[in-house]
This record gives structure tokens, sequence and C-alpha cells, in this order.
């Protein structure tokens, strides 16, 4: 890993990006019902918002928005939200993942499938960019003081 | 209507569901208390295997259980199918799950130091994985089973010796990728030459086209691949470093499932999706049964030469996986039920030896069979567990091994191969070889103090899981006829479909 960007450009430019990568993230996602896109892809892009934040201010920087933990339990909640929705549709009397059993809206399966099928794509979604963001985490190593070479040996 | 009345039609997908659900929730579980994993994965398996006790009745008092993902009709949707064949595997993938579960306490504490939460999150994905594969009726879904279980048991492997389980896992990783290519590549001809992925809808569907080229290329690549997903005589080259140096929690995890559940894809492969009269007529169980053949011998001999246990049970495996193809390559009612009984013994008798030299590992830090002098005096009841199930391996009456063997023995006699009979009897001799040598040094060793050696045996909670394997293998020795008459020869009646 390099030294902490100093450039006080790319340090601006990426601090005005994040939010806006992150808003396309979460479109990406939500229309993954309906058009292109979808949970993966959303996740992908909102963990590389994450990553793009940690690789300009640093490791230790990145960390301190996504701490481990928070990824750890993030990645476990996404896919909890995903098979617990096919749960709820059991709940309900349908098979598992029959999204239309649920009566949400009554009278109109088909809209509760979207959303129901929206809320899968969250699901995977949170898993995607909490797995993407800790595998760029457990690559990268840690970082030294003054941007000397850091100690592989310690490294794991 | 009580609650279960509620949730019994379900099922089927709970026993994937479940372990998927309670694998994902082990990180939490583990972020909230350290201690706690072991008992989460405990009640997860043990859940399991209740309801895959309950499928199995369900099946064997009714009929074949079909379950609709999402409520879509097969051939479009996914469908899970339940007959006797895979529920009864899904039954051994159960019980092994939960043995090697309440095993693993302090096996994993000792040799995954730290990693205990990771490791428990790997451990119930590879039963959500061997389970999804088991249980599926859809050949695409199947794949992606395939690819669970194959990528959680090299996570698995890759966590056991420091640096050798790396590589043992890379290596593996190559010849698995490979594999699931030639099956992924499989399923590719048949969906193009058939139109639909549902097993069932496929076995209606091919017997018009099975002059076609394709469909031929389609069976050698599933052959191929499946063959190295079980480590067949020459494509094993990737199943002894694997075993020996993973985990020995995940040793016996992955030696008692990953390739009987390998075995099970290829039956149902061979006899449910295409049928058993094309598989005979284009000699791919001639093929079978002497390449089985081949690596029963190969297997024990390798054997022979090994000095590090788990190396020498991991060639052991490899001859053993050779008798439950030969029983299926024979393709008579006989033959199929000796096949069949084998899964079942074969999953119990090398996990019980596989946990016996992680216990043994665990207390003593030993794996060359040559310093087991006087183990007999310090682990009395981890050596007898050894000893049971050692003599289940080698075919003595009154075990298991005996049965299935005989059974194999007279299927030969039955297919008029009685060369298959010379290996069967060949085989056995060899593997009194192989383990006479650790008989005798646990037992008739003489180390110069053997009189100062304590008593020192395993934790309980490795006593009781390996203790419970060994009553098995001599309680199933003696009483096998209820689930012969049950399961295993309606089961291989079925199976052949008419074929005499």
């Amino acid at each position: 890993m390099s030294r902490i960007q100093e450039s006080v450009i790319i340090r601006t430019v990426v601090r005005i990006m994040v939010p806006f990568i992150e808003l396309f993230a979460l479109y990406v996602i939500i229309h993954g019902a309906g058009g292109p896109g979808g949970g993966f892809q959303g996740g992908v892009i909102f963990g590389a918002a994450i990553i793009l934040y940690a690789m300009i201010y640093g490791i230790a920087e990145g960390k301190k928005r996504v701490s481990d933990a928070l990824d750890r339990i993030l990645a476990s909640t996404g896919l909890t939200i995903y098979a617990g929705t096919g749960l709820l549709c059991i709940l309900f009397g349908g098979m598992f993942l029959q999204y239309g059993a649920v009566p949400l809206i009554p009278d109109d399966p088909a809209k509760v499938s979207k959303y129901l099928i929206d809320l899968v794509e969250i699901g995977i979604g949170t898993t995607v960019a909490a797995v993407m963001i800790s595998l760029f985490f457990d690559v990268s190593p840690p970082e030294s003081e003054e941007g000397e070479l850091p100690d592989y040996e310690g490294a794991d | 209507m009580t609650g279960f009345d509620l949730i019994a039609t379900h099922l089927p997908v709970l026993t994937v569901v479940i372990p998927l659900i309670a694998g994902f929730l082990t990180p939490i579980v583990g972020w909230i208390d350290r201690r706690l994993p072991w008992y989460w994965v405990m009640l997860a398996t043990l859940v399991i295997l209740l309801i895959t006790l309950s499928n199995l009745a369900t099946v064997i008092t009714t009929d074949t259980i079909h379950y609709k993902l999402g409520g879509w009709n097969p051939p479009f949707g996914i469908e899970y199918v339940i007959d006797l064949l895979n529920g009864f595997v899904c039954l051994i993938i159960a019980f092994i799950g939960f043995m090697v579960a309440i095993y693993s306490k302090e096996s994993v504490k000792k040799e995954v130091p730290g990693k205990t939460t990771q490791f428990y999150t790997v451990f119930l994905l590879l039963i959500t994985g061997l389970m999804g594969m088991t249980i599926t009726g859809d050949i695409f879904n199947f794949y992606v089973f395939l690819e669970i279980s194959s990528l959680t048991a090299y996570a698995l492997i890759a966590m056991g010796d420091r640096g050798d389980g790396v590589v043992a896992s890379f290596n593996y990783l190559i010849m698995g990728t490979v594999a699931a290519s030639f099956i992924l590549l499989g399923i590719g001809y048949l969906y193009a030459v058939t139109g639909t992925l549902n097993m069932a809808d496929m076995h209606n569907l091919l017997p018009d086209i099975y002059e076609n080229k394709v469909v031929l290329a389609a069976l050698a690549f599933f052959m191929a691949g499946f063959s190295i997903k079980v480590g067949l005589f020459p494509l094993h080259a990737w199943l002894p470093d694997a075993y020996t140096h993973a985990p020995s929690t995940a040793s016996a995890l992955i030696a008692g499932l990953m390739t009987k559940v390998g075995v099970y894809a290829m039956v149902r492969f061979m006899f449910s999706v295409f049928t058993p009269a094309f598989v005979i007529d284009v000699n791919m169980t001639e093929i079978l049964t002497w390449a089985a053949a081949l690596a029963i011998i190969v297997g024990s001999v390798f054997a022979i030469a090994q000095s590090d246990i788990k190396r020498m049970l991991a060639y052991s495996s490899i001859s053993q996986i050779g008798y439950i193809l030969l029983g299926f390559g024979l393709v008579n009612v006989i033959g199929i039920t000796g096949g069949l009984l084998h899964i079942m013994n074969h999953a119990f008798m090398k996990c019980a030896l596989f946990l016996v030299a992680g216990a043994v590992f665990y207390k003593t830090d030993i794996r060359n069979i040559y310093q087991f002098q006087g183990l007999g005096k310090k682990m009395p009841i981890t050596t007898t567990v050894f000893l049971i199930a050692a003599l289940s391996m080698i075919g003595v009456p009154g075990t298991v091994g005996f049965t299935s063997k005989w059974y194999l023995a007279l299927g030969s006699i039955e297919a008029d191969q009685w060369i298959f009979v010379a290996v069967i009897l060949v085989s056995s001799l060899l593997n009194i070889v192989y383990f006479w040598r650790i008989f005798d040094n646990i037992w008739f060793g003489h180390p110069h103090e053997i009189e100062n050696i304590k008593r020192d045996e395993a934790p309980l909670t490795m006593l009781i899981p390996m203790v419970i394997l060994a009553i098995l293998c001599v309680f199933f020795g003696f009483f096998s006829g209820y689930p012969i008459e049950q399961i295993f020869e309606p089961l291989a009646t079925t199976l052949l479909g008419g074929v005499p």
C-alpha cells in the first residue's frame, strides 16, 4: 500500500464522489427487479465506493468507517434477509420464495412479488458490498506510521 | 391443525435453508460470545438430523416427496425431490454432520486457534452444499450446490497444517475446478439438446435422442467430472494431500461425506437422468467396474506404504470408493444393494477412523503410526473404537463391512465376474496388512517405559461420537436386515427400472 494520498485535488474529488457512487449503487439495487442491475452489481458498486475512500484516505481511516465487526455483521444480515424472505413466504402458507403468498397488498400478488424481490436484492447487495470491502481489507497489509514497508511477518 | 402439520410440507426445503441461515448467523453468534458457535452448530445439525429422519420416514411410509420452490411448476421451476435414494443419503449427511459437530469442540480449538467462528461458518455451509446437491431435482441447481460444497471444502482444508494445508487445498481447487467444468459442460450439452433442466423431465426426453453424439459426450463429461470428484483411481491425486493436511474435524467430515455425495451424484446421473439400459449399452458400467477394481487394489497397496495415519486412511478411502462404485458398475440388484450399503458403512467406519486419528493427535501430537507404541494403555477407549472400525473395514463377520463385502461378492458372482470376487478377497487381505501394523504398535509394541504410561483419555465430547459410530458399526453388522429390506433392495430395484 502506498502512502496516504496527499494531493488536495484527489482527496476533495473523492470526498465529493463517494456519496454519489453510493447513491448510484442504491439505484442499481432497487432497480434489480424491473430493469438491468440487481443486488450483486449494486453491492459491488457500493463496496467500490468504500474501497476508493480507503485507498485515498488510508486503510485505518477506511476501517474507522466500516469496521471488521460491522463488515461481518452486514455480510450475515444480508443473507439472513434473503433466506428470511423465503421463510416469510412459508409462514403465510406459500412455498419457499413464493412471494405472491404474502398478503402485503390485498388482491395484487404481482406487486407483492416485486417488492419482496426488491427486499431480496437489498439483502444480496448488503452481503456483496460487505464481502467486497472485507476482501479489500484482508489483502491490504497493515499500515506503518511513516510510509515504511510494513512488517509482513506480523501481518497475520 | 398442529404446528407440525403447518411446517411438515416444507421440510424438504428446510433441510437446505436451515444450515444456510444458521451458517450465516454463525459470525453474529460468535461475535456475541466466542464459545457459542459450537452449541449453535450442534443445535443446527441436530435440527437437520430430525428433519431428514422425518423426511425419510415419510418417503418409506408414503411416497416420493416433491417440493416446488417459489410455487413454480416443474419443469420450469426448480423442484426438490426426495426419494429413497437421496432421503437415505441426506440422513447420512445429517448424522455424520451431527457427530462431527459434537466432536469438533476441543479439536477445533487446538488445530484452528482463533478461527473457530470462521471454521463453523464454513462447516455449516459445507453441509448446506452437500444437502442441496443431494436433494435437488434440477441439474443446474445441482451444479450451484456442487460449487458451494467444493468452495467450502477448499476453505476447510486450507485451515489445516500451516503451509501444507494451503498447497493441498490449492491442488484440490485446480482438480475440483476441472471436474466442475466438465460437469457444467455436460449440463450445458444436455440442456442444448433437451431444452430442460429438470432431471425427471430429462429422463423422459432423452431416450428419443440417444443416438445423438452430444448426449454421449455429455455422459462422458459427467463420468469424467464425477470420477475426479470422488477420487476414482487414476484421478485421485488430489485426495491424499487434502485429507492429510486438513484439520482433523474437517478430514472426518470431508472423508465421510464429500466422496459419498459424489458417488450419489454419479448414480443419480447414470440411473435417473440417463437410463441404465443406455449406460450399459455404451459400456460405461464396464469401464466403471474395471476402474473400480483397479482402485480397490491400488488404493490398498498405497495405503501399506504410508506411515502417516491420516494419509494411510486417505489411500484406504480411494480403495473403499472403489468398492462402492464396483457395486453400482455391476448393475444387478445384489451388487447395487451392496454398493448402497457400503455408502452407509464407509461413512460410519471412515468417519470413526479419522475421528480417532484426530483424538490421538489432540492428546499426543503424533500422526506417525510407528510412534503409536503403548497407545492402547494410554487411550483404551479411543483405540478400541479404532479396532472396531478397522475390523469393519477389513470385513470381519459381525461388523458392517462384512455385510456389504458379502453383497458385493454375491453381486460379482451373479454378474459372472469371478475376477472381482478375487479382487475383493485380495484387497481384504491387504487391508489386514496395513491395519495390522497399527494394531501391532498400539497393543504389542513395547517401549522401554511402558509401565510409566498413564491413562490419558480424550475428552468426553470426542469420545461420545466415536463410541456411537463404533456401536453402529457393530449394530448394523448384526441387524442390517431392516435397512436392506426397507430401503436398499427396493431402491436397487427401482434404480435398475426393469433391467434384469
